[in-house]
């Protein structure tokens, strides 16, 4: 099957047809975020400061003791990674539990896509016969 | 926008955990909804909610010269409506409280109210605000438009929410509140503008790669909508 063939889905099932979004403007996009992630650490937005690109929270907590003095907190947070090592091991394991179920999203989700448009096509090709086909693919019983 | 464990006074803790309670319990019910609604959705809504997870993790520089995170709410808020992302996004402030030392249970409420009810509820807001106005764009086009001034406003919405609860506080001796919102606002507002429109245009991504993979998805959830889809040309080709 071509890729065309692919993307318009045979127009077997209309609904999982439509417009595909042009996969170089995704890139592009990806290469405007990057860059505007990086720019601050090009231009040396930090350069002028005493701790370069530390954190808006911990700056919050810098106002706050300029503003009211004699503030003091009133509680303690419970557990409080002892080294920023472990604090950056945990934040890491943050992203990459996310990261990880996101992957799984999308490859199941292509699979499943996948499936939708060999069976639609499958039928389109063979009449009757592959209709009774795609009714036992699991990808599309669920529908 | 985490504010760190104890830095607001009781009173204010407070007030701003039962703000924000009836959102969490309200969201929670309407999580096990959307789940028993949409049996098919419940992948896309753990990736919802890991989308959430991953973004609150990335402290990304800002040309202010300091670091901030992306809030990662406005893709859950627009996919499944914002109180499922009061459910979502409590649990990951909640990580970050228990295990980060980042936010805190006495802020939880505050925190709560600024990323996981305000955020989701501009996300979605300006979502249907820009998508009906630009209906007469190509589907794509639109969409994209409203995700990115959607999340990217969120993210906004939230910090600038984090200002004023700071503000409401701790009041500036001289200028008061307004004064003390304009400090806030100079340490986190400013500084989320770049990570705002860095966090739009990863929702945006996002969600291209939704349309490709799980473009059933995004119909049943009437993200994409059908007649559109159907009347597009045959080549199917859309920016």
């Amino acid at each position: 099957m071509t890729r065309a063939q692919e993307q318009s889905g045979g127009g077997i099932i209309p609904q999982q047809t439509g417009p595909t979004p042009r996969a170089w403007v995704t890139w592009t996009i990806v290469a405007v975020i990057a860059a505007i992630a990086v720019l601050p650490l090009a231009i040396g937005a930090a350069d002028h400061m005493a701790e370069p690109f530390s954190g808006a929270d911990g700056q919050a907590e810098e106002t706050i003791e300029v503003v009211a003095p004699d503030y003091e907190p009133w509680w303690d947070p419970i557990y409080e990674a002892p080294s920023g090592e472990i604090e950056s091991a945990l934040f890491a394991l943050q992203a990459a539990i996310g990261a990880g179920v996101i992957g799984y999203f999308f490859g199941a989700a292509r699979t499943r896509s996948r499936l939708q448009r060999e069976s639609a096509a499958a039928s389109g090709a063979h009449g009757d016969s592959a209709a009774h086909d795609s009714r036992d693919d699991p990808g599309t019983a669920e529908r | 926008m985490h504010i760190a464990e104890g830095f607001l006074p009781p009173a204010h803790a407070a007030a701003w955990t039962a703000a924000a309670a009836p959102f969490v319990i309200h969201g929670v019910r309407s999580l096990t909804q959307a789940v028993r609604a949409n049996p098919d959705a419940k992948l896309l809504l753990g990736a919802s909610g890991a989308f959430c997870f991953v973004l609150s993790a990335l402290k990304i520089p800002s040309v202010t010269g300091s670091c901030s995170h992306p809030t990662g709410v406005g893709l859950g808020a627009i996919l499944f409506r914002p109180p499922v992302m009061a459910a979502l996004g409590t649990i990951t402030l909640l990580f970050q409280a228990l295990l980060l030392a980042h936010g805190g249970l006495t802020t939880l409420g505050a925190n709560v109210f600024s990323m996981a009810v305000v955020g989701p509820w501009v996300a979605y807001g300006v979502y249907r605000l820009v998508r009906a106005l630009t209906g007469a764009l190509p589907e794509t086009t639109s969409l994209g438009l409203a995700v990115f001034c959607g999340a990217s406003l969120a993210s906004l919405g939230t910090y600038t929410v984090t200002s004023l609860q700071l503000a409401l506080a701790f009041p500036d001796a001289q200028s008061g509140v307004p004064g003390a919102f304009a400090k806030f606002g100079a340490v986190f507002s400013v500084t989320q503008i770049p990570l705002a429109i860095i966090e739009g245009l990863i929702t945006v991504v996002i969600v291209r790669l939704l349309i490709t993979a799980s473009r059933s998805d995004l119909l049943r959830l009437g993200i994409l909508r059908a007649d559109a889809a159907a009347t597009e040309p045959a080549d199917g080709k859309a920016v």
